[in-house]
């Protein structure tokens, strides 16, 4: 059997909307990927620990609190930390364009504001995975 | 490989999880993996729960496993949920109601695609057990898909399995269709707050009684006592008022009664019943001849599950795609019936061999 992309959906901070992370999981779904939904408020350590145990490819983190220039750099690093060094990290949510460079050099990798179809995050997470499909 | 699994039972969690990917998506590397696993397995006591979609299944989970680390024993979870038999996608959303659990290093978590196996479990969740196992878990908790009536994988997967309801999900009819409940060791009634509870616990009570009249006599208020057509010695108490026959009294008998308990498990309450009543099955098992023969039935339906499988691949790598779909097409034009197309390409395959 050809190997599935696992891919952890969870939302840090303390914001209580999920409906973006379960709009994107349903569409990871219907691209035939594996999506462990982890739910709300998550802490970074939550994430890591659980982006491990279920060894999934991908981590997308969905966050509305503004909170993002603190935590998402943080998630990255304790999944560095445990050793996830492949683990790529995408994140959705408000997030305002000048903070997008600034993430990707903490290491996520796509950054996709309000309105994005999820077919271009499907099609990113598929370019990921190009070379190992 | 091999430092992999050396890694994963030495306690590594990273490792451990890709070990378990590796198992998970089979083929001669997961054989191989489990090969070494394997002699290190069966110490681990191994429960399921299941149960239709909304009883609480995962809520359960999460409380018996807090329970577990009380006495600290560590304890793996493996929970199950569909996958898309459209997109062979899935949304796995177990952990969601086990948030409680993150952060303690004596639970590990993994969540599960069934990939298309309809008995309530994923191919590869009883291999999944094993590595688990063999890393030393004391506990590991099954959680199948929301199952119906007749998921019961997990019968052949679990020590002890766990059958949960709910009030309110259907009438005594219900209970008394075959499947699913009759692979209960322990029923547990959830979300026991609500109406209609105790008439669920009823409906199920009756239809323990009506599976086991051979064996043993109710009356009201009297302790009886029944010879059975086997011989075997039943006893069972019931009282009036007091409907929910009590883990004790299940194992008060030469056989196992499956006990009924209530519970509230978002609220922790009537877990420490179920607890009990796990720890009863487990002694059951120990004791009596069913638990060596539970063993020796999920052994043969393992191996006969391996062999199918093998000898299947082993047969469709000798004849190659071309003469398969050679064959389909001459069953689609009706030139030949699917039983002879059968035997044409097992005769083709043993030419080869």
């Amino acid at each position: 059997m050809a190997k599935k992309i696992r891919v952890l959906i969870a939302k840090p901070g303390l914001d209580g909307h999920d409906r973006g992370a379960k709009i994107i999981a349903r569409a990871l779904r219907d691209a035939g990927m594996e999506v462990i939904y982890t739910g709300l408020r998550q802490t970074p350590e939550m994430i890591a620990e659980a982006a491990l145990q279920e060894d999934v490819d991908v981590v997308g983190l969905s966050i509305l609190s503004g909170a993002h220039m603190t935590l998402l750099p943080r998630i990255v690093t304790m999944l560095r930390d445990k050793g996830l060094t492949d683990v790529r990290v995408f994140a959705g949510g408000i997030i305002p364009d000048e903070d997008v460079e600034p993430l990707k050099q903490a290491g996520v990798t796509g950054v996709f504001g309000p309105g994005t179809n999820t077919d271009h995050v499907v099609e990113f997470i598929r370019d990921q995975f190009k070379d190992a499909q | 490989m091999a430092a992999l699994i050396d890694r994963a039972l030495a306690g590594d969690r990273r490792s451990l999880a890709r070990l378990i990917s590796r198992v998970e998506n089979g083929g001669p590397d997961s054989w191989s993996a489990l090969s070494i696993v394997y002699p290190r397995t069966g110490r681990a006591r191994i429960i399921g729960i299941t149960g239709s979609p909304g009883t609480g299944k995962s809520t359960l989970v999460s409380e018996i496993a807090k329970l577990y680390r009380a006495e600290k024993l560590t304890v793996g979870i493996v929970a199950v949920d569909p996958t898309s038999p459209f997109s062979g996608g899935a949304v796995l959303g177990d952990r969601i109601r086990m948030r409680d659990l993150a952060g303690d290093a004596g639970v590990f978590i993994r969540s599960m695609a069934t990939r298309g196996s309809l008995g309530g479990l994923a191919r590869a969740t009883t291999d999944v057990v094993k590595v688990l196992d063999a890393a030393g878990y004391d506990v590991i908790v099954i959680e199948t898909v929301g199952a119906g009536q007749s998921e019961i994988d997990i019968a052949r997967t679990a020590d002890t399995v766990i059958v949960v309801e709910a009030p309110g999900l259907g009438d005594e009819v219900q209970a008394i269709k075959a499947g699913i409940l009759e692979i209960a060791d322990i029923l547990v009634v959830n979300k026991a707050d609500r109406d209609g509870a105790q008439s669920t616990v009823n409906a199920l009570h009756a239809m323990i009684d009506l599976g086991t009249t051979h064996n043993r006599t109710l009356h009201h208020g009297a302790l009886m006592e029944v010879n059975s057509a086997s011989g075997s010695r039943a006893r069972h108490t019931a009282r009036d008022g007091m409907r929910t026959v009590t883990a004790e009294q299940s194992q008060n008998s030469d056989r196992w009664y499956p006990p009924i308990l209530m519970t509230i498990a978002t609220e922790g309450k009537g877990i420490d019943k179920v607890i009990e009543a796990i720890g009863q099955h487990r002694q059951y098992l120990i004791d009596q001849p069913e638990g060596q023969q539970r063993v020796r039935a999920r052994v043969s339906i393992e191996l006969e599950l391996i062999l199918g499988e093998s000898l299947l691949n082993r047969l469709l790598a000798g004849l190659g795609s071309q003469a398969i779909d050679h064959a389909i097409d001459q069953v689609m034009k009706r030139e030949i019936d699917p039983y002879t197309a059968v035997e044409q390409l097992q005769a083709a395959a043993q030419v080869r061999a």
